[in-house]
């Protein structure tokens, strides 16, 4: 079972996923990047849509797949609470599921801007679990 | 800040010598309390940027500096297409062309005071802020191109604004060479809706009061005189920005060792100016900040719209425009000698010295008007360029105050209804569809705006000219 914290960053906000998994690692930051804005539990996952993006490297994927989860909540004006990810390969698809931004009950406190490469890193730990963070610029 | 090896050149300016992988040096512009209070990370930063190709002069931090991404927030640096200089993604930001706009008008706080529930009301209602938020207007391909290429006169080609107001904007509130051909659909998308948006995080509409004024003829010039209510806008390129932002700042990253670029962190993503990389990123990045123009000119019109339903015939007038986050063209002497460099200010002011021909006719006997953003509670300044700063770092000053705690530490210190509510003692209203958000932002997460603005006039970056206090603040 994975979880999700954030971590310090001056102005901006870190992020980060940890799972058995680096596909549950990614599910977990991009839970993460919706509590940037509002409180998951908030969420209702009523909606589905499916992402994917593609990169040769594990931790660009990472980053690709923040930038597409971001553009997709900016251009939807949604928020999304769960996320299955399948990564195969270089490939990531994703389902996340979720509504409509709703201001009243959502209050959301700040978009996210874009992911970046600060504290960017995908790597197994001792134990074999994944973890997955960047800093996000708000 | 670890202070070893800083070397303290003057009072406010401490100076740290190339070593390693540094062209040049880096040098940061504080007092000794605010230098003890930055981050080890600005001055690991500020030593990187020194260590691109082509940097001239050195890597500079404003006093307001703090921890950013590749470039620290608060940094300056230029450099030279002939000299090998690059062009950096993470150098300008995600927000491209955030920046702030001043409006000054007849109005007294007095006026405000007996209008300022009902004003609150109706400029939350007009001005579209936070998290989902949508503008009025719907471009097509065809206008989106237009808007791109032409920034803040296409807003007053269609009707927002009136043509005066470009004469008050950075490059006549259009920036040129723009691109509109090196943005990705991505980046037109996250556009659609959201011309005429504030955004959320610190930015804002304040109605505010001249509550001191420093340099009098200076002051008189810009229009600001003490007891009159001014407006300050503070926002930038909203999605279009941020996705040039994030689609550069992967592809310098990716393209950054076929350049030859031996990067000591990969945020400090660049390419060579006179790469194809670099200059699709420069005329992506004047597109979008010719979207900037517009949003905050299309803002200022549905401002004074709402203030027309409240105070019928007042007239607000653009004080001045002027972005600090972007990479700019622009001439400086350099030993002596005019050099065409690239300038890169991320969270970073223009500050044009008195007799600057690109300062508007009016004001240039002063200098150009230098707008520093305050928090909520706080108070803003209007600065005005000095004729020293050409000289200490390229015609540049701080942005703001600069946050000194994270969001997560605000939200645990401060509770969003009850700092609206002390903030409505105090007799400032504000206006945010996020209580946490607002907690995010509490005026106590940042530092002293006052100090840092002392420090900046004390290093010659800027002269003090106006203090503004807030009394509408609406937040996204």
């Amino acid at each position: 079972m994975g979880d999700w914290q954030h971590f310090a960053h001056g102005a901006d906000i870190g992020i980060r996923g940890r799972g058995a998994t680096p596909a549950e690692a990614f599910a977990q930051a991009a839970t993460a990047v919706t509590a940037v804005a509002t409180d998951p539990s908030l969420v209702r996952p009523q909606a589905a849509v499916r992402m994917q993006c593609q990169s040769p490297d594990l931790e660009m994927l990472f980053f690709e797949w923040l930038n597409t989860l971001v553009y997709q909540m900016a251009t939807r004006r949604m928020l999304f609470s769960t996320f299955d990810v399948r990564i195969e390969g270089d490939r990531l698809e994703a389902v996340a599921r979720g509504e409509g931004v709703d201001v009243l009950r959502h209050a959301p406190a700040v978009e996210v801007k874009g992911a970046t490469l600060t504290e960017l890193a995908v790597r197994q730990g001792p134990d074999g679990g994944w973890t997955a963070q960047c800093v996000v610029d708000v | 800040m670890n202070l070893q090896g800083v070397r303290r050149e003057s009072e406010y300016r401490w100076v740290i010598d190339p070593e390693g992988a540094m062209r040049a040096s880096a040098v940061l512009y504080a007092d000794a309390a605010l230098l003890r209070d930055m981050d080890d990370k600005v001055r690991q930063q500020l030593c990187n940027v020194a260590s691109l190709p082509g940097i001239v002069g050195a890597a500079y931090a404003m006093p307001d500096a703090h921890w950013g991404y590749g470039f620290p927030i608060g940094g300056v640096a230029a450099f030279d297409a002939e000299a090998g200089g690059v062009v950096s993604a993470g150098g300008v930001g995600f927000d491209i062309s955030c920046g702030v706009r001043t409006l000054v008008s007849g109005c007294s706080r007095e006026e405000i005071v007996a209008v300022q529930e009902r004003l609150a009301q109706e400029l939350a209602r007009a001005i579209p802020a936070g998290v989902g938020s949508t503008g009025r207007l719907r471009l097509s391909d065809a206008e989106m191109d237009a808007m791109l290429r032409g920034g803040a006169r296409w807003a007053v080609s269609r009707g927002y604004g009136i043509e005066a107001d470009l004469e008050q904007i950075e490059e006549s509130g259009c920036i040129a060479e723009a691109d509109p051909a090196a943005l990705s659909q991505r980046a037109r998308e996250r556009q659609r809706e959201e011309m005429g948006t504030l955004g959320s995080g610190n930015h804002y509409l304040e109605v505010q009061s001249v509550t001191g004024v420093y340099d009098e003829a200076a002051a008189s010039a810009y229009g600001l005189r003490a007891g009159r209510a001014v407006v300050s806008i503070h926002c930038g390129s909203r999605g279009l920005g941020h996705q040039v932002g994030t689609d550069y700042l992967r592809d310098m990253a990716i393209a950054a060792p076929s350049f030859g670029l031996a990067l000591p962190d990969r945020e400090l993503a660049c390419a060579p100016i006179h790469s194809s990389l670099g200059q699709r990123y420069l005329g992506a990045m004047r597109a979008a900040m010719n979207c900037a123009l517009a949003n905050r000119q299309i803002l200022t019109h549905l401002c004074r719209e709402a203030f027309r339903r409240i105070v019928p015939g007042t007239e607000w007038r653009l004080l001045y425009d002027v972005s600090h986050n972007i990479c700019k063209e622009e001439v400086h002497v350099i030993d002596g000698r005019p050099r065409r460099l690239h300038v890169h200010r991320k969270g970073a002011t223009r500050a044009f010295g008195p007799g600057d021909p690109a300062v508007p006719t009016a004001f240039r006997p002063h200098g150009q008007p230098v707008l520093i953003g305050g928090s909520m509670g706080t108070a803003s300044y209007v600065l005005a360029g000095s004729a020293t700063s050409e000289a200490l770092a390229f015609s540049s000053a701080c942005h703001g105050a600069g946050r000194s705690m994270s969001r997560h530490q605000a939200t645990r210190q401060w509770q969003g209804r009850r700092l609206v509510d002390e903030l409505a003692a105090r007799g400032i209203l504000v206006r945010s569809p996020s209580l946490r958000g607002v907690a995010e932002e509490a005026p106590g997460a940042y530092k002293s705006v006052e100090q840092v603005v002392d420090v900046a006039e004390r290093a010659g970056l800027a002269r003090k000219v106006a203090r503004l206090e807030p009394l509408v603040c609406i937040k996204g």
